[in-house]
């Protein structure tokens, strides 16, 4: 394994950079202005983010990779994003609930964060904080919206939950990784989040009227980066071509 | 200019003798340099001619999201990409408050959008034009944001009230999406010899279409001296395409760029560049629904209305039944 700590803030950060990007992809052609307003300002947030976690790692790894390196020059293999990110976007219900799903997660990672015992980590966890906390609220208020709004509304939002649910478990699983995150005190232990998720989860999807899939089978194999699954590459070859075709060039 | 071939009354313009009294009131407070606001009495034709001009002016910014938005999963950084957003960002921003500037003159962003998705109102030609490198998102910066800024600058002091101060916060914002598009240039223009020429192969591409943004000469245009005396329109089409083209030409050779124009050169009697003119023919098939990327742009919005409606809908049930319930427990 390499140095666990570049692994784990490559996994915060292409978390972020994998989702901003496919936030992004909804520009110009949301459902009303007011979401396409709302939803570049979400993929702009996480972009901000990546910046951050990726130009850490760069730091810790010390071999004069920066952000931009390690985003626009890894292959698939060495990404380390959840499954969930890399989901594309379906229709704007699909889009929401992966936000949803994710949100929920994050801003509870991030507020551990806070407390972690590098301080960089901490002082990024405390800016991001603030953003995801309306990201949250909003993709809530979204899934509720429409989750009990009208009939075909509602069963979009359950076809949404349905197909991107499997890929909830994977953020509640521990590794060497972060078994030796949580040792240092860095970040916490993964599956200490899972209750309170659920929690979260039950009283938004109750208001919302959908039901959560009784099967928690949980597909992994992004955070290792073992085993992406077949978008990831798709969206690296828009992503990164600019950098690739022309790799004398600064931008 | 977001705003072309916009029609007035097609009437002359009445000497103040001709007009009744509230005609006359309402005028006489636009020559003194007066702010009408949605309440005043105001002339049909002041109104109409405002839904017409405010309304081209949201569709364009909200048509030219699309251009722009080609590239955001392309941009070749982390940074480029966020201020790219950032910038796509503002213009559905800006397109939200010209709507909101235009239903204060009752009508509706419904009315609106129904129209610009039947294509009975248009956008500015420009956005029917392809994006098709990395340095177009420089040159739709710096020439296309740099020409609407000609515009948009004077319109800050327009006799409409909402329309003047939406102008001013969208003015402050076009600069800065005029700047980073020069910067993008900037970066190209000395970088590698592709970007090289990928830089002055967008200037090529995009050189004339902006100098259409203005519309063709309207010295002799009934419609343009009536909105001239409305104080909705500012300045002639000729005299801000030669404004634009005076403070264009030498950033263009700062960058080392060649305009192509084999005509182009200072004029020491005028004291400006002289030019030549864009193909107007090309402008009006444009128009008319025929420019390279018209059948896309439309097909595009249509295609985000129509795959939007169940997430209006919903979003409007819910707040519905919130509303119900309210009432209910009251």
């Amino acid at each position: 394994m390499s140095d666990p700590l570049f692994e784990y803030l490559c996994r915060l950060g292409d978390n972020t950079l994998v989702l901003g990007h496919r936030v992004s992809e909804w520009c110009g052609v949301a459902p009303v202005i007011e979401e396409d307003i709302a939803l570049a300002n979400t993929a702009l947030d996480l972009i901000g983010q990546t910046q951050l976690w990726l130009g850490l790692a760069g730091e810790v790894e010390g071999k004069g990779r920066d952000a931009d390196k390690l985003a626009y020059h890894r292959d698939v293999w060495d990404f380390r994003n959840l499954l969930l990110c890399e989901q594309p976007n379906g229709d704007f219900g699909q889009t929401m609930m992966r936000q949803f799903l994710f949100d929920s997660w994050h801003v509870m990672h991030l507020k551990g964060l806070m407390a972690s015992s590098n301080d960089q980590i901490a002082a990024i966890a405390e800016k991001s904080v603030k953003e995801v906390t309306y990201h949250v609220e909003r993709s809530t208020d979204t899934v509720i919206g429409l989750g009990d709004g009208t009939e075909e509304s509602h069963s979009r939002m359950q076809n949404g939950l349905n197909k991107l649910y499997p890929f909830v478990g994977e953020m509640f699983l521990s590794d060497d990784v972060d078994t030796a995150m949580a040792d240092a005190g860095i970040a916490p232990d993964p599956a200490s989040h899972r209750a309170g998720y659920d929690a979260h989860l039950d009283d938004v999807l109750t208001e919302a009227t959908l039901t959560k899939p009784e099967d928690d089978f949980a597909h992994k194999g992004g955070k290792s980066g073992t085993r992406h699954t077949e978008h990831l590459g798709h969206m690296l070859t828009q992503m990164q071509w600019l950098q690739r075709a022309y790799p004398d060039a600064t931008w | 200019m977001y705003a072309q071939m916009i029609k007035s009354t097609g009437q002359g313009v009445k000497s103040l003798d001709e007009m009744d009294p509230d005609e006359r009131a309402f005028q006489e407070r636009i020559n003194a340099g007066g702010k009408i606001e949605p309440k005043d009495w105001m002339p049909d034709g002041y109104r109409k001619n405002l839904i017409r001009q405010i309304g081209q002016h949201a569709h364009s910014e909200i048509v030219g999201q699309l251009p722009e938005g080609n590239w955001i999963t392309r941009a070749p950084t982390l940074e480029r990409k966020a201020i790219l957003l950032a910038k796509v960002q503002d213009e559905a921003g800006h397109g939200l408050y010209l709507y909101c500037a235009a239903e204060t003159l009752g009508v509706t962003r419904d009315d609106l959008t129904r129209d610009l998705l039947s294509g009975k109102m248009k956008y500015s030609s420009i956005f029917n034009y392809p994006t098709l490198t990395w340095a177009d998102m420089g040159a739709v910066g710096w020439l296309v944001d740099g020409a609407a800024i000609m515009n948009q600058v004077p319109l800050q002091r327009t006799s409409y009230g909402p329309y003047a101060r939406a102008m001013v916060r969208i003015c402050k914002e076009e600069s800065f999406h005029q700047r980073q598009g020069f910067d993008i240039m900037m970066k190209m223009a000395n970088g590698t010899e592709a970007q090289r020429k990928m830089a002055q192969d967008a200037l090529n591409r995009f050189w004339y279409p902006s100098l259409m943004m203005f519309g063709p000469s309207d010295k002799e245009s009934v419609h343009s001296a009536q909105s001239m005396a409305w104080k909705i329109k500012m300045n002639t089409n000729d005299e801000l395409r030669q404004k634009f083209v005076d403070q264009t030409v030498p950033q263009a050779e700062y960058l080392g760029l060649t305009v192509p124009d084999e005509h182009l050169k200072w004029n020491e009697e005028t004291g400006h560049y002289d030019f030549s003119e864009p193909d107007w023919e090309e402008f009006f098939d444009v128009l008319k629904g025929n420019g390279p990327c018209n059948t896309e742009r439309l097909e595009a919005r249509n295609k985000a209305w129509d795959e939007g409606r169940w997430v209006r809908e919903g979003l409007l049930a819910n707040a519905q039944k919130k509303q119900a319930a309210k009432l209910a427990a009251e």
